[in-house]
């Protein structure tokens, strides 16, 4: 049981009300990091037998790899969050609440950004593993740029499986959807993390991780400006 | 009468085309150094202009269709019709841009397609307003309607990526023709002119095919909400 908080009513309360339950209920089942951690597996591991590629292949093609296995495992847990809420018409419940469609979405993007998180943490050392890979230029920046392109999937997916939900063949339609307009971050997440590995040089500027973040700010900014729209179609 | 609008406005199109088609191929000048296939340009540039244009209608449409849907719903019916054309319309000339661009690209770059910023913005524009229109027919209903109009928000904001992408990256593709500095614009005025006059003639087939889109879209509401009114009256 929790302690009824002093923020009571505010907008941060609210948010984390709803995050805490989602990572309460993620606490009690683990069915979506488990599906999801051993998606990601599978998917790296088909890729490194499929290529068998070499230290240098991998430092070009280990970016994308990492950032497509992500994304495909993403989809999964992007489709449940919103399919949980849909049984017992808790969709309805939330709709009929006086309180801000986009301190929903905020808490959703948190709790799906923390599982993303943990799902790359567990795999990250796997992953360097499995491609032999030695990082040549600065490797901290992965950690500016991981994080950035995550945030851009798991935002604009949790945005997009509220969307995809309402239609008839809802599974189908999230990474239809989704995957164009996330395709600019995917494209920027890649090639930072292809020029931190390899150490070319070829972006001294960081420009694609400024692209990233720019990315990351209009597209949150949007989505939580939208979300009551979505929430509220009828 | 309106027959006859119609009518004339269909031949003034088709006659524009023509006009168009003969300035292209016969009237400009050859280009000094890519020759003849540089003609593929005053089909692929106003193309790429009216894409654009079309996919500018579809977002104010798509924010109409937002801002109304409470409060004016006739206009908002019509506000998305108005959306539903504009994407179907643009995605049909960002097709003519990305298959003439690689037309164009084999023979120039010797390449078909290379990965840089600009293409690759435009092939995400429109797989963007691809899943515009699959939402469209994967959703029924004011539901689908609205949550198309966000996702045609959200394609929007790809839109000024896609322009810039030149002029921020260095790509491949040619800079801009006009408005890219001092440089820049056509100088030869046959060239120009065989510009001018396959903008408007593309311009006016566009906007002619998008009148008769929404004129269809119109009867389709019309014939829905009748429908939907004689099931409740059966009741």
């Amino acid at each position: 049981m929790s302690q009824p908080n002093t923020t009571g009513n505010s907008w941060l309360g609210l948010v984390w009300a709803h995050l805490e339950k989602d990572l309460r209920i993620e606490w009690r089942s683990w069915q979506a990091l488990t599906s999801m951690l051993f998606y990601a597996l599978l998917v790296v591991v088909l890729f490194s037998i499929a290529f068998d590629p070499t230290a240098d292949v991998s430092r070009q093609i280990s970016g994308g790899v990492l950032c497509v296995a992500t994304m495909f495992a993403s989809v999964s847990l992007l489709n449940q969050a919103w399919t949980r809420e849909i049984r017992h018409q808790v969709m309805d419940a939330l709709r009929m609440t006086p309180s801000d469609g986009a301190a929903l979405f905020l808490a959703k993007v948190l709790a799906n950004f923390l599982f993303v998180c943990i799902v790359q943490i567990v795999l990250g050392p796997i992953f360097f593993i499995f491609y032999n890979l030695h990082p040549l230029g600065d490797a901290w920046l992965l950690l500016l740029v991981i994080p950035l392109g995550t945030w851009a999937l798991v935002a604009n997916g949790t945005f997009f499986a509220a969307i995809s939900i309402r239609s008839r063949n809802r599974d189908l339609l999230l990474p239809l959807i989704l995957f164009p307009i996330f395709l600019p971050a995917l494209l920027a997440m890649v090639l930072s993390v292809k020029t931190i590995l390899t150490g070319d040089g070829s972006d001294p500027h960081l420009l694609w991780i400024k692209m990233l973040a720019g990315y990351d700010i209009i597209f949150m900014t949007v989505s939580l400006l939208l979300f009551d729209t979505v929430l509220q179609a009828e | 009468m309106k027959k006859l609008l119609i009518w004339v406005s269909v031949l003034g199109t088709l006659g524009l085309m023509g006009w168009g088609y003969y300035q292209a191929m016969y009237a400009a000048p050859t280009e000094a150094t890519m020759g003849d296939v540089q003609r593929i340009f005053y089909y692929h540039v106003p193309n790429a202009m009216l894409a654009f244009l079309f996919f500018a209608i579809s977002f104010v449409a798509s924010i109409v269709y937002l801002a109304t849907r409470r409060g004016r719903p006739s206009m908002a019916q019509a506000a998305d019709a108005w959306a539903l054309a504009g994407a179907e319309v643009g995605v049909v000339f960002c097709t003519v841009v990305l298959i003439t661009g690689p037309l164009w690209g084999r023979p120039v770059w010797g390449i078909w397609w290379t990965w840089d910023a600009r293409l690759t913005t435009t092939l995400v524009l429109w797989l963007i307003y691809v899943s515009y229109l699959l939402l469209r027919k994967f959703a029924a209903g004011p539901q689908m309607q609205t949550l198309a109009a966000v996702l045609a928000i959200f394609g929007a904001m790809d839109v000024p990526i896609v322009y810039m992408a030149n002029r921020w990256w260095r790509t491949q593709h040619p800079a801009p023709v006009f408005g890219g500095g001092d440089d820049s614009g056509i100088k030869d005025p046959h060239m120009l002119a065989a510009f001018g006059w396959n903008v408007l003639a593309w311009a006016c087939w566009g906007l002619l095919i998008l009148a008769f889109r929404v004129y269809v879209e119109r009867r389709q509401q019309r014939i829905q909400s009748e429908a939907a009114d004689a099931a409740l009256a059966a009741d």
